[in-house]
Protein backbone atom coordinates (compact mmCIF):
# COMPACT_ATOMS: atom_id res chain seq x y z
CA UNK A 1 0.00 0.00 0.00
CA UNK A 2 2.86 2.23 -0.30
CA UNK A 3 1.78 3.91 -3.20
CA UNK A 4 -1.73 4.74 -1.47
CA UNK A 5 0.21 6.47 1.39
CA UNK A 6 2.21 8.32 -1.54
CA UNK A 7 -0.96 9.60 -2.99
CA UNK A 8 -2.30 10.41 0.22
CA UNK A 9 0.96 12.63 1.10
CA UNK A 10 0.83 14.49 -2.00
CA UNK A 11 -2.94 14.97 -2.20
CA UNK A 12 -2.47 16.47 1.38
CA UNK A 13 0.32 18.94 0.27
CA UNK A 14 -1.61 19.72 -2.48
CA UNK A 15 -4.44 20.55 -1.04
CA UNK A 16 -2.04 22.57 2.11
CA UNK A 17 -0.73 24.37 -0.97
CA UNK A 18 -4.13 25.49 -2.31
CA UNK A 19 -5.11 26.63 0.68
CA UNK A 20 -1.91 28.77 1.54
CA UNK A 21 -2.38 30.38 -1.79
CA UNK A 22 -6.18 31.04 -1.06
CA UNK A 23 -5.18 34.88 -1.42
CA UNK A 24 -4.44 34.63 -4.91
CA UNK A 25 -6.70 31.26 -6.08
CA UNK A 26 -9.96 32.84 -4.61
CA UNK A 27 -11.65 35.72 -6.16
CA UNK A 28 -12.62 37.40 -3.11
CA UNK A 29 -12.25 37.16 0.57
CA UNK A 30 -14.24 34.26 2.38
CA UNK A 31 -16.74 37.04 3.90
CA UNK A 32 -17.12 39.19 0.99
CA UNK A 33 -21.03 39.18 -0.26
CA UNK A 34 -21.77 39.43 -3.75
CA UNK A 35 -25.06 41.00 -2.77
CA UNK A 36 -26.79 40.91 -6.22
CA UNK A 37 -25.81 37.07 -6.91
CA UNK A 38 -27.20 34.99 -3.92
CA UNK A 39 -27.24 31.23 -4.55
CA UNK A 40 -25.59 31.39 -7.73
CA UNK A 41 -24.55 28.05 -9.62
CA UNK A 42 -21.13 27.91 -10.46
CA UNK A 43 -19.46 29.86 -13.61
CA UNK A 44 -16.49 31.43 -14.36
CA UNK A 45 -16.39 33.96 -11.73
CA UNK A 46 -17.39 31.24 -8.98
CA UNK A 47 -15.87 28.27 -9.39
CA UNK A 48 -18.26 26.48 -6.97
CA UNK A 49 -21.09 29.14 -7.35
CA UNK A 50 -22.09 31.35 -4.00
CA UNK A 51 -24.55 30.90 -1.06
CA UNK A 52 -27.22 32.37 0.03
CA UNK A 53 -25.67 35.63 1.39
CA UNK A 54 -23.92 35.57 -2.07
CA UNK A 55 -20.01 34.49 -0.95
CA UNK A 56 -18.36 32.60 -3.09
CA UNK A 57 -18.16 29.37 -2.16
CA UNK A 58 -15.11 28.21 -3.24
CA UNK A 59 -13.39 31.09 -1.69
CA UNK A 60 -14.96 29.47 1.71
CA UNK A 61 -14.12 25.88 1.05
CA UNK A 62 -10.46 27.33 0.58
CA UNK A 63 -10.31 29.28 3.96
CA UNK A 64 -12.34 26.70 5.85
CA UNK A 65 -10.15 24.27 4.51
CA UNK A 66 -6.90 26.10 5.60
CA UNK A 67 -8.31 26.85 8.89
CA UNK A 68 -9.03 22.92 10.12
CA UNK A 69 -5.73 22.28 8.05
CA UNK A 70 -3.67 24.61 10.15
CA UNK A 71 -5.49 23.80 13.70
CA UNK A 72 -5.87 20.27 13.62
CA UNK A 73 -2.78 19.20 13.55
CA UNK A 74 -1.57 22.21 16.31
CA UNK A 75 -4.48 20.49 18.31
CA UNK A 76 -3.00 16.93 17.62
CA UNK A 77 0.50 18.65 18.20
CA UNK A 78 -0.95 19.89 21.89
CA UNK A 79 -2.47 16.55 22.85
CA UNK A 80 0.80 14.47 22.00
CA UNK A 81 2.88 16.72 23.84
CA UNK A 82 0.42 16.75 26.58
CA UNK A 83 0.37 12.88 26.50
CA UNK A 84 3.98 12.65 26.21
CA UNK A 85 4.64 14.87 29.30
CA UNK A 86 1.55 12.81 31.50
CA UNK A 87 2.24 9.32 29.88
CA UNK A 88 6.11 9.63 30.36
CA UNK A 89 6.91 10.64 33.35
CA UNK A 90 3.94 8.07 34.60
CA UNK A 91 5.79 5.30 33.31
CA UNK A 92 9.27 6.42 33.63
CA UNK A 93 8.98 7.20 37.58
CA UNK A 94 6.57 3.88 37.89
CA UNK A 95 5.07 2.77 41.23
CA UNK A 96 2.52 4.96 42.99
CA UNK A 97 3.02 8.31 40.79
CA UNK A 98 2.29 5.87 37.28
CA UNK A 99 -1.06 4.31 39.33
CA UNK A 100 -2.52 8.17 40.61
CA UNK A 101 -2.01 9.21 37.04
CA UNK A 102 -3.11 6.22 35.47
CA UNK A 103 -6.45 6.62 37.62
CA UNK A 104 -6.52 10.04 36.29
CA UNK A 105 -6.03 9.20 32.81
CA UNK A 106 -8.71 6.05 33.37
CA UNK A 107 -11.08 8.69 35.28
CA UNK A 108 -10.39 11.21 32.30
CA UNK A 109 -11.37 8.38 29.04
CA UNK A 110 -14.59 8.13 31.03
CA UNK A 111 -15.98 11.43 31.15
CA UNK A 112 -18.19 11.90 28.21
CA UNK A 113 -16.28 14.40 26.45
CA UNK A 114 -18.08 15.56 23.89
CA UNK A 115 -20.79 16.95 26.66
CA UNK A 116 -17.85 18.39 28.23
CA UNK A 117 -16.74 19.97 24.80
CA UNK A 118 -20.32 21.53 24.03
CA UNK A 119 -20.85 22.67 27.22
CA UNK A 120 -17.58 24.76 27.42
CA UNK A 121 -17.75 25.77 23.54
CA UNK A 122 -21.54 26.81 24.43
CA UNK A 123 -20.51 28.98 27.64
CA UNK A 124 -18.25 31.19 25.08
CA UNK A 125 -19.25 34.71 25.47
CA UNK A 126 -21.62 36.21 23.04
CA UNK A 127 -19.71 38.53 21.36
CA UNK A 128 -16.47 36.14 21.18
CA UNK A 129 -14.67 37.00 17.67
CA UNK A 130 -14.52 34.05 15.26
CA UNK A 131 -10.48 34.35 15.51
CA UNK A 132 -11.09 33.85 19.06
CA UNK A 133 -13.77 30.78 18.76
CA UNK A 134 -11.54 28.97 16.07
CA UNK A 135 -8.61 29.19 18.82
CA UNK A 136 -10.54 28.26 21.84
CA UNK A 137 -12.52 25.57 19.65
CA UNK A 138 -9.11 23.92 18.62
CA UNK A 139 -7.03 24.65 21.86
CA UNK A 140 -9.99 22.45 23.62
CA UNK A 141 -9.85 19.83 21.32
CA UNK A 142 -6.06 19.62 22.29
CA UNK A 143 -6.80 19.64 25.65
CA UNK A 144 -8.96 17.30 26.18
CA UNK A 145 -7.68 14.70 23.66
CA UNK A 146 -4.28 13.44 25.39
CA UNK A 147 -5.92 10.66 27.65
CA UNK A 148 -5.75 7.46 25.18
CA UNK A 149 -2.54 8.62 23.80
CA UNK A 150 -1.50 8.60 27.05
CA UNK A 151 -1.98 5.60 28.26
CA UNK A 152 0.22 4.06 25.33
CA UNK A 153 3.11 6.53 25.74
CA UNK A 154 2.71 5.14 29.65
CA UNK A 155 2.78 1.44 28.58
CA UNK A 156 5.89 2.29 26.39
CA UNK A 157 8.03 4.17 28.66
CA UNK A 158 7.68 1.53 30.95
CA UNK A 159 8.76 -0.97 28.82
CA UNK A 160 11.96 1.39 27.86
CA UNK A 161 12.32 2.03 31.59
CA UNK A 162 13.13 -1.52 32.21
CA UNK A 163 14.99 -1.80 29.06
CA UNK A 164 19.09 -2.65 28.58
CA UNK A 165 20.51 0.34 27.59
CA UNK A 166 18.70 2.70 30.33
CA UNK A 167 20.33 0.08 32.56
CA UNK A 168 23.54 1.15 31.35
CA UNK A 169 23.05 4.71 30.92
CA UNK A 170 22.07 4.09 34.44
CA UNK A 171 24.65 2.35 35.74
CA UNK A 172 27.25 5.18 33.60
CA UNK A 173 25.91 8.33 35.87
CA UNK A 174 22.96 9.41 33.82
CA UNK A 175 19.60 9.94 35.71
CA UNK A 176 16.58 12.22 36.21
CA UNK A 177 16.06 14.69 33.95
CA UNK A 178 19.13 13.39 31.37
CA UNK A 179 18.00 10.17 31.48
CA UNK A 180 14.39 11.25 30.69
CA UNK A 181 15.81 13.80 27.76
CA UNK A 182 18.28 12.22 26.08
CA UNK A 183 16.81 8.19 26.59
CA UNK A 184 13.59 7.69 26.93
CA UNK A 185 11.89 10.97 24.77
CA UNK A 186 13.86 10.35 21.34
CA UNK A 187 12.87 6.04 21.46
CA UNK A 188 9.24 7.44 22.65
CA UNK A 189 8.30 9.54 19.34
CA UNK A 190 7.39 6.79 16.68
CA UNK A 191 4.42 6.32 19.15
CA UNK A 192 4.34 9.90 19.20
CA UNK A 193 4.48 10.12 15.66
CA UNK A 194 1.77 7.54 15.27
CA UNK A 195 -0.68 9.23 18.06
CA UNK A 196 0.26 12.77 16.55
CA UNK A 197 -1.47 11.10 12.99
CA UNK A 198 -4.42 9.62 14.16
CA UNK A 199 -5.40 12.77 16.28
CA UNK A 200 -5.42 14.66 13.19
CA UNK A 201 -8.36 13.30 12.03
CA UNK A 202 -10.08 12.59 14.99
CA UNK A 203 -10.33 16.53 15.65
CA UNK A 204 -11.10 17.74 12.28
CA UNK A 205 -14.04 14.96 12.91
CA UNK A 206 -14.99 16.48 16.10
CA UNK A 207 -14.61 20.46 14.62
CA UNK A 208 -17.14 19.35 11.99
CA UNK A 209 -19.28 17.84 14.51
CA UNK A 210 -19.75 20.74 16.60
CA UNK A 211 -19.67 23.39 13.72
CA UNK A 212 -22.98 21.68 12.57
CA UNK A 213 -24.20 21.71 15.47
CA UNK A 214 -23.48 25.32 15.64
CA UNK A 215 -20.80 25.04 18.40
CA UNK A 216 -17.88 25.48 16.20
CA UNK A 217 -15.98 28.25 14.71
CA UNK A 218 -18.06 31.53 14.79
CA UNK A 219 -19.11 33.43 11.42
CA UNK A 220 -18.06 34.81 8.88
CA UNK A 221 -15.03 32.68 9.44
CA UNK A 222 -15.24 29.52 7.66
CA UNK A 223 -14.45 26.31 8.86
CA UNK A 224 -15.61 22.16 7.58
CA UNK A 225 -17.95 22.32 10.08
CA UNK A 226 -20.01 25.48 9.10
CA UNK A 227 -19.30 24.60 5.15
CA UNK A 228 -20.96 20.98 6.07
CA UNK A 229 -23.44 22.45 7.97
CA UNK A 230 -24.98 23.82 4.08
CA UNK A 231 -26.66 20.27 3.70
CA UNK A 232 -29.10 21.32 5.46
CA UNK A 233 -30.38 23.18 2.78
CA UNK A 234 -30.19 21.05 -0.14
CA UNK A 235 -32.94 19.91 -0.06
CA UNK A 236 -34.53 23.07 -0.50
CA UNK A 237 -31.90 23.98 -3.63
CA UNK A 238 -32.34 20.53 -5.42
CA UNK A 239 -29.87 19.60 -8.13
CA UNK A 240 -26.92 22.09 -6.81
CA UNK A 241 -24.61 19.15 -7.01
CA UNK A 242 -21.60 21.20 -6.29
CA UNK A 243 -22.99 21.84 -2.99
CA UNK A 244 -21.48 18.06 -1.97
CA UNK A 245 -17.74 19.20 -3.22
CA UNK A 246 -17.05 20.50 0.57
CA UNK A 247 -18.32 16.91 1.72
CA UNK A 248 -16.31 14.94 -0.99
CA UNK A 249 -13.26 17.09 -0.09
CA UNK A 250 -13.91 16.38 3.83
CA UNK A 251 -13.50 12.35 3.39
CA UNK A 252 -10.72 12.94 0.72
CA UNK A 253 -8.68 14.51 3.39
CA UNK A 254 -9.54 12.70 6.25
CA UNK A 255 -8.62 9.60 4.37
CA UNK A 256 -5.52 10.46 3.32
CA UNK A 257 -4.51 11.71 6.67
CA UNK A 258 -5.56 7.62 7.60
CA UNK A 259 -3.54 6.41 4.70
CA UNK A 260 -0.15 8.56 6.21
CA UNK A 261 0.78 5.82 9.05
CA UNK A 262 1.41 2.31 7.54
CA UNK A 263 0.21 -0.82 8.87
CA UNK A 264 2.99 -1.44 11.34
CA UNK A 265 2.86 1.98 12.65
CA UNK A 266 -1.12 1.72 13.57
CA UNK A 267 -2.12 0.33 16.89
CA UNK A 268 -4.52 -2.59 16.54
CA UNK B 1 -0.57 -33.38 33.99
CA UNK B 2 -0.48 -29.99 34.53
CA UNK B 3 1.94 -27.57 32.97
CA UNK B 4 1.45 -23.91 34.31
CA UNK B 5 1.97 -21.35 31.63
CA UNK B 6 1.18 -23.69 28.64
CA UNK B 7 -1.91 -21.88 27.04
CA UNK B 8 -4.18 -23.84 25.76
CA UNK B 9 -6.77 -20.98 23.83
CA UNK B 10 -8.55 -23.99 21.93
CA UNK B 11 -11.90 -24.57 24.24
CA UNK B 12 -14.22 -22.64 25.45
CA UNK B 13 -13.66 -22.63 29.11
CA UNK B 14 -15.82 -19.43 30.46
CA UNK B 15 -15.60 -20.73 33.80
CA UNK B 16 -17.54 -17.76 35.76
CA UNK B 17 -15.54 -17.41 38.87
CA UNK B 18 -18.44 -16.41 41.42
CA UNK B 19 -16.95 -16.09 44.13
CA UNK B 20 -14.46 -13.67 42.81
CA UNK B 21 -17.09 -11.68 40.86
CA UNK B 22 -18.82 -11.13 43.81
CA UNK B 23 -16.00 -9.92 46.22
CA UNK B 24 -15.17 -7.26 43.39
CA UNK B 25 -18.40 -6.21 42.75
CA UNK B 26 -18.05 -3.42 46.19
CA UNK B 27 -14.98 -2.37 44.72
CA UNK B 28 -15.77 -1.91 41.30
CA UNK B 29 -19.04 0.18 43.03
CA UNK B 30 -17.11 2.49 44.71
CA UNK B 31 -14.58 3.10 41.63
CA UNK B 32 -17.48 4.10 39.59
CA UNK B 33 -19.27 6.19 42.69
CA UNK B 34 -15.81 8.34 43.10
CA UNK B 35 -15.25 8.61 38.96
CA UNK B 36 -18.86 10.15 38.56
CA UNK B 37 -18.66 12.40 41.26
CA UNK B 38 -15.10 13.60 40.78
CA UNK B 39 -16.51 13.64 36.81
CA UNK B 40 -19.68 15.88 37.83
CA UNK B 41 -17.25 18.34 39.78
CA UNK B 42 -14.64 18.50 36.65
CA UNK B 43 -17.69 18.89 34.37
CA UNK B 44 -18.95 21.81 36.90
CA UNK B 45 -15.39 23.19 37.59
CA UNK B 46 -14.96 23.11 33.45
CA UNK B 47 -18.70 25.26 33.15
CA UNK B 48 -17.23 27.49 35.96
CA UNK B 49 -14.00 28.51 34.53
CA UNK B 50 -15.42 28.58 31.14
CA UNK B 51 -15.07 32.27 29.80
CA UNK B 52 -18.52 33.64 29.41
CA UNK B 53 -20.31 32.15 32.42
CA UNK B 54 -22.85 34.20 34.04
CA UNK B 55 -23.64 36.10 30.80
CA UNK B 56 -26.75 35.41 30.09
CA UNK B 57 -28.09 36.72 26.92
CA UNK B 58 -31.67 37.68 28.72
CA UNK B 59 -29.11 40.52 29.99
CA UNK B 60 -29.08 41.91 26.91
CA UNK B 61 -32.98 42.59 26.75
CA UNK B 62 -33.33 46.33 26.44
CA UNK B 63 -36.95 46.69 28.08
CA UNK B 64 -35.35 44.96 31.28
CA UNK B 65 -34.25 48.10 34.05
CA UNK B 66 -31.17 47.66 35.76
CA UNK B 67 -32.84 46.35 38.78
CA UNK B 68 -34.34 43.62 36.99
CA UNK B 69 -30.92 43.10 35.48
CA UNK B 70 -29.17 43.08 39.28
CA UNK B 71 -32.20 40.36 40.15
CA UNK B 72 -31.25 38.14 37.36
CA UNK B 73 -27.89 38.06 38.26
CA UNK B 74 -28.34 37.38 42.24
CA UNK B 75 -30.78 34.55 40.93
CA UNK B 76 -27.14 32.81 39.15
CA UNK B 77 -24.76 34.34 42.28
CA UNK B 78 -25.50 30.47 43.88
CA UNK B 79 -23.47 29.32 40.98
CA UNK B 80 -20.45 31.36 40.88
CA UNK B 81 -18.90 29.71 44.23
CA UNK B 82 -18.22 26.28 42.69
CA UNK B 83 -17.96 24.36 45.82
CA UNK B 84 -21.05 26.23 47.27
CA UNK B 85 -23.06 25.21 44.11
CA UNK B 86 -21.54 21.10 43.95
CA UNK B 87 -22.64 21.04 47.77
CA UNK B 88 -25.77 21.74 47.58
CA UNK B 89 -26.24 19.96 44.53
CA UNK B 90 -24.68 16.92 46.09
CA UNK B 91 -27.21 17.29 49.53
CA UNK B 92 -29.86 17.86 47.44
CA UNK B 93 -28.85 14.59 45.19
CA UNK B 94 -28.93 12.33 48.19
CA UNK B 95 -32.95 13.29 48.71
CA UNK B 96 -32.95 12.82 45.39
CA UNK B 97 -33.54 16.16 43.61
CA UNK B 98 -31.04 16.86 41.08
CA UNK B 99 -32.32 20.24 40.96
CA UNK B 100 -34.54 22.08 38.26
CA UNK B 101 -33.57 23.07 34.68
CA UNK B 102 -33.40 27.01 34.23
CA UNK B 103 -33.92 26.98 30.59
CA UNK B 104 -36.83 24.29 30.33
CA UNK B 105 -38.07 25.38 34.01
CA UNK B 106 -38.81 21.51 34.87
CA UNK B 107 -37.22 19.02 37.38
CA UNK B 108 -33.99 17.20 35.78
CA UNK B 109 -35.07 14.13 37.13
CA UNK B 110 -38.41 14.30 35.44
CA UNK B 111 -36.45 15.22 32.08
CA UNK B 112 -34.22 12.57 32.37
CA UNK B 113 -36.78 10.04 33.05
CA UNK B 114 -38.44 11.00 29.75
CA UNK B 115 -35.63 11.16 27.86
CA UNK B 116 -32.73 8.69 28.86
CA UNK B 117 -35.25 5.60 27.58
CA UNK B 118 -35.61 7.32 24.15
CA UNK B 119 -31.56 7.27 24.15
CA UNK B 120 -31.14 4.15 25.38
CA UNK B 121 -33.57 2.46 23.10
CA UNK B 122 -31.44 4.30 20.36
CA UNK B 123 -27.96 3.34 21.40
CA UNK B 124 -29.57 -0.70 22.34
CA UNK B 125 -30.73 -0.73 18.28
CA UNK B 126 -27.36 0.90 17.62
CA UNK B 127 -25.09 -1.05 19.14
CA UNK B 128 -27.21 -4.54 17.79
CA UNK B 129 -27.26 -3.23 14.46
CA UNK B 130 -23.61 -2.35 14.26
CA UNK B 131 -21.83 -5.26 15.94
CA UNK B 132 -23.95 -7.53 13.43
CA UNK B 133 -23.05 -6.28 10.56
CA UNK B 134 -18.97 -5.01 12.08
CA UNK B 135 -18.83 -8.40 13.24
CA UNK B 136 -20.78 -10.94 11.44
CA UNK B 137 -18.83 -9.07 7.70
CA UNK B 138 -15.44 -9.57 9.56
CA UNK B 139 -15.89 -12.98 10.20
CA UNK B 140 -17.27 -13.61 6.72
CA UNK B 141 -14.08 -12.22 5.30
CA UNK B 142 -11.56 -13.97 7.54
CA UNK B 143 -12.96 -17.24 7.29
CA UNK B 144 -13.59 -17.10 3.28
CA UNK B 145 -10.94 -15.64 2.82
CA UNK B 146 -12.18 -13.44 -0.33
CA UNK B 147 -9.79 -10.57 -1.47
CA UNK B 148 -12.52 -8.87 -2.66
CA UNK B 149 -14.88 -9.24 -0.21
CA UNK B 150 -11.96 -7.22 2.47
CA UNK B 151 -11.74 -4.64 -0.11
CA UNK B 152 -14.89 -4.08 -0.39
CA UNK B 153 -15.62 -4.07 3.40
CA UNK B 154 -12.55 -1.71 3.94
CA UNK B 155 -13.18 0.73 1.11
CA UNK B 156 -16.99 0.94 2.93
CA UNK B 157 -15.94 1.48 6.33
CA UNK B 158 -12.97 3.81 5.12
CA UNK B 159 -15.44 6.01 3.86
CA UNK B 160 -17.98 5.88 7.45
CA UNK B 161 -14.74 6.69 9.32
CA UNK B 162 -14.26 9.35 6.88
CA UNK B 163 -18.08 10.94 7.88
CA UNK B 164 -18.79 12.89 10.95
CA UNK B 165 -22.02 11.32 13.18
CA UNK B 166 -23.19 14.86 12.34
CA UNK B 167 -23.40 14.67 8.49
CA UNK B 168 -24.62 11.24 8.69
CA UNK B 169 -27.66 12.68 10.64
CA UNK B 170 -28.05 15.40 7.97
CA UNK B 171 -28.03 12.86 4.89
CA UNK B 172 -30.40 10.82 7.43
CA UNK B 173 -32.60 13.85 7.28
CA UNK B 174 -32.23 14.27 3.81
CA UNK B 175 -33.12 10.79 2.78
CA UNK B 176 -36.24 10.49 5.33
CA UNK B 177 -34.33 7.16 6.62
CA UNK B 178 -35.06 6.24 9.74
CA UNK B 179 -32.88 8.27 12.25
CA UNK B 180 -32.52 5.86 14.68
CA UNK B 181 -30.63 3.24 12.35
CA UNK B 182 -27.62 5.79 12.30
CA UNK B 183 -26.37 4.95 15.61
CA UNK B 184 -25.53 1.64 14.36
CA UNK B 185 -23.53 2.98 11.07
CA UNK B 186 -21.86 5.00 13.39
CA UNK B 187 -20.47 1.57 15.26
CA UNK B 188 -20.24 -0.53 12.70
CA UNK B 189 -16.86 0.47 11.21
CA UNK B 190 -14.92 0.76 14.76
CA UNK B 191 -16.38 -3.07 15.32
CA UNK B 192 -16.01 -4.12 12.02
CA UNK B 193 -12.10 -2.88 12.05
CA UNK B 194 -11.20 -3.95 15.35
CA UNK B 195 -12.39 -7.54 14.75
CA UNK B 196 -11.10 -8.26 11.70
CA UNK B 197 -7.63 -7.58 13.00
CA UNK B 198 -8.68 -9.57 15.78
CA UNK B 199 -9.70 -12.58 14.32
CA UNK B 200 -6.68 -12.35 11.28
CA UNK B 201 -4.05 -12.03 14.20
CA UNK B 202 -5.77 -15.27 15.94
CA UNK B 203 -6.51 -17.73 12.83
CA UNK B 204 -3.07 -17.24 12.31
CA UNK B 205 -1.63 -18.83 15.73
CA UNK B 206 -0.23 -22.20 15.47
CA UNK B 207 -2.99 -23.98 17.21
CA UNK B 208 -5.32 -22.52 14.72
CA UNK B 209 -2.83 -23.65 11.89
CA UNK B 210 -2.67 -26.92 13.55
CA UNK B 211 -6.47 -27.24 13.77
CA UNK B 212 -6.80 -26.30 10.15
CA UNK B 213 -3.95 -28.54 9.40
CA UNK B 214 -5.53 -31.29 10.65
CA UNK B 215 -8.91 -30.99 8.77
CA UNK B 216 -11.37 -29.12 10.92
CA UNK B 217 -14.12 -27.45 8.90
CA UNK B 218 -14.48 -23.90 9.14
CA UNK B 219 -16.89 -23.35 11.51
CA UNK B 220 -15.58 -25.52 13.61
CA UNK B 221 -12.42 -23.61 14.11
CA UNK B 222 -13.99 -20.09 14.12
CA UNK B 223 -16.06 -21.52 17.09
CA UNK B 224 -13.45 -23.48 19.36
CA UNK B 225 -10.37 -21.97 18.35
CA UNK B 226 -10.61 -18.49 17.14
CA UNK B 227 -13.32 -17.12 18.94
CA UNK B 228 -12.12 -17.91 22.39
CA UNK B 229 -8.98 -15.95 21.66
CA UNK B 230 -10.51 -13.13 20.93
CA UNK B 231 -13.48 -13.04 23.19
CA UNK B 232 -11.55 -10.91 25.57
CA UNK B 233 -10.76 -8.07 23.43
CA UNK B 234 -13.93 -8.30 21.58
CA UNK B 235 -15.80 -7.89 25.02
CA UNK B 236 -13.73 -4.64 25.88
CA UNK B 237 -14.87 -3.57 22.63
CA UNK B 238 -18.40 -3.70 23.79
CA UNK B 239 -18.10 -1.70 26.43
CA UNK B 240 -16.42 1.11 24.25
CA UNK B 241 -18.76 0.86 21.49
CA UNK B 242 -21.27 2.14 24.57
CA UNK B 243 -19.17 5.00 24.72
CA UNK B 244 -19.11 5.91 20.67
CA UNK B 245 -22.75 5.34 20.63
CA UNK B 246 -23.55 8.17 23.35
CA UNK B 247 -21.50 10.33 22.09
CA UNK B 248 -23.33 9.88 18.01
CA UNK B 249 -26.45 10.15 20.11
CA UNK B 250 -26.00 13.67 20.53
CA UNK B 251 -25.88 15.05 16.92
CA UNK B 252 -28.17 12.36 16.12
CA UNK B 253 -30.74 13.23 18.04
CA UNK B 254 -29.89 16.97 17.98
CA UNK B 255 -30.31 17.08 13.93
CA UNK B 256 -33.00 14.16 13.56
CA UNK B 257 -35.23 16.01 16.42
CA UNK B 258 -35.03 12.71 18.71
CA UNK B 259 -36.35 13.47 22.02
CA UNK B 260 -33.33 11.99 24.06
CA UNK B 261 -30.62 13.14 26.65
CA UNK B 262 -28.25 14.20 23.20
CA UNK B 263 -30.92 16.45 22.03
CA UNK B 264 -31.13 17.64 25.50
CA UNK B 265 -27.37 18.18 26.27
CA UNK B 266 -27.56 20.36 23.05
CA UNK B 267 -30.30 22.62 24.16
CA UNK B 268 -28.77 22.82 27.77
CA UNK B 269 -25.39 23.49 26.13
CA UNK B 270 -27.14 26.51 24.11
CA UNK B 271 -29.38 27.52 27.15
CA UNK B 272 -25.93 27.43 28.99
CA UNK B 273 -28.16 25.30 31.71
CA UNK B 274 -25.19 24.63 34.21
CA UNK B 275 -27.32 22.01 36.36
CA UNK B 276 -28.89 20.09 33.83
CA UNK B 277 -25.20 19.75 31.88
CA UNK B 278 -23.50 18.61 35.17
CA UNK B 279 -26.49 16.14 35.46
CA UNK B 280 -26.41 15.10 31.99
CA UNK B 281 -22.97 13.89 32.41
CA UNK B 282 -22.76 12.32 35.78
CA UNK B 283 -25.67 10.23 34.03
CA UNK B 284 -23.55 9.60 30.80
CA UNK B 285 -20.44 9.22 32.86
CA UNK B 286 -22.29 6.46 35.04
CA UNK B 287 -23.82 4.57 32.29
CA UNK B 288 -20.73 4.73 30.03
CA UNK B 289 -18.32 3.22 33.45
CA UNK B 290 -21.42 0.62 34.24
CA UNK B 291 -20.84 -0.65 30.35
CA UNK B 292 -17.23 -0.78 30.88
CA UNK B 293 -16.90 -2.94 34.32
CA UNK B 294 -19.36 -5.05 33.10
CA UNK B 295 -17.61 -5.73 29.76
CA UNK B 296 -14.34 -6.18 31.78
CA UNK B 297 -15.93 -8.35 34.47
CA UNK B 298 -17.27 -10.32 31.22
CA UNK B 299 -14.20 -10.64 29.62
CA UNK B 300 -12.20 -11.99 32.89
CA UNK B 301 -14.66 -15.22 33.15
CA UNK B 302 -13.26 -15.95 29.47
CA UNK B 303 -10.35 -17.59 31.18
CA UNK B 304 -7.97 -19.34 28.71
CA UNK B 305 -7.64 -23.48 29.95
CA UNK B 306 -3.98 -24.03 30.89
CA UNK B 307 -3.14 -27.41 30.79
Amino acid sequence: MKWARTTAIVFLLAVCAACLLARVLAPASYAHQFREEPNASPSRQHLLGTDDLGRDRFARVLYGTRVSLLLAPAAALLSSLLAAFIGGIAGFAGGRVERCVMAGTDLFLSLPWLFLLITVRALLPLNVSPMVSVLITFAMLGCLGWAGAARIICADARALSQSDFILLARASGSSGFRLLWRHLVPNLKPVLYAQFWISVPVFILTEANLGILGLGVAEPLPSWGSLLRELESISTVPGQAWQLVPLILFILVVSSFHLVLTKEELPV
Amino acid sequence: MVQKGLARPAIWNASLRDADTLSALPKLAGKILITVLIGGFLGATLVRLAPGFGVDEEELDSRLSAHSIQALRETRATEANLFVFYSRYLSRLLRGDLGNSRTLQRPVSQLVAERLPETLKSVALGLALGWSAGFFLAVAIVMSRAWYLDLLGSLLVGVLLCLPAAVLALLFVLAQAPARLLLGLVVFPKIFRYSRNLLVRSSALPHVLTARAKGLGNLRVLVWHILPTAAPQLLALLGVTVSFAFTAAIPMEALCDIPGIGQLAWKAALGRDVALLVNLTMIVTLVTLVANSASDMMGKTFRVGEV
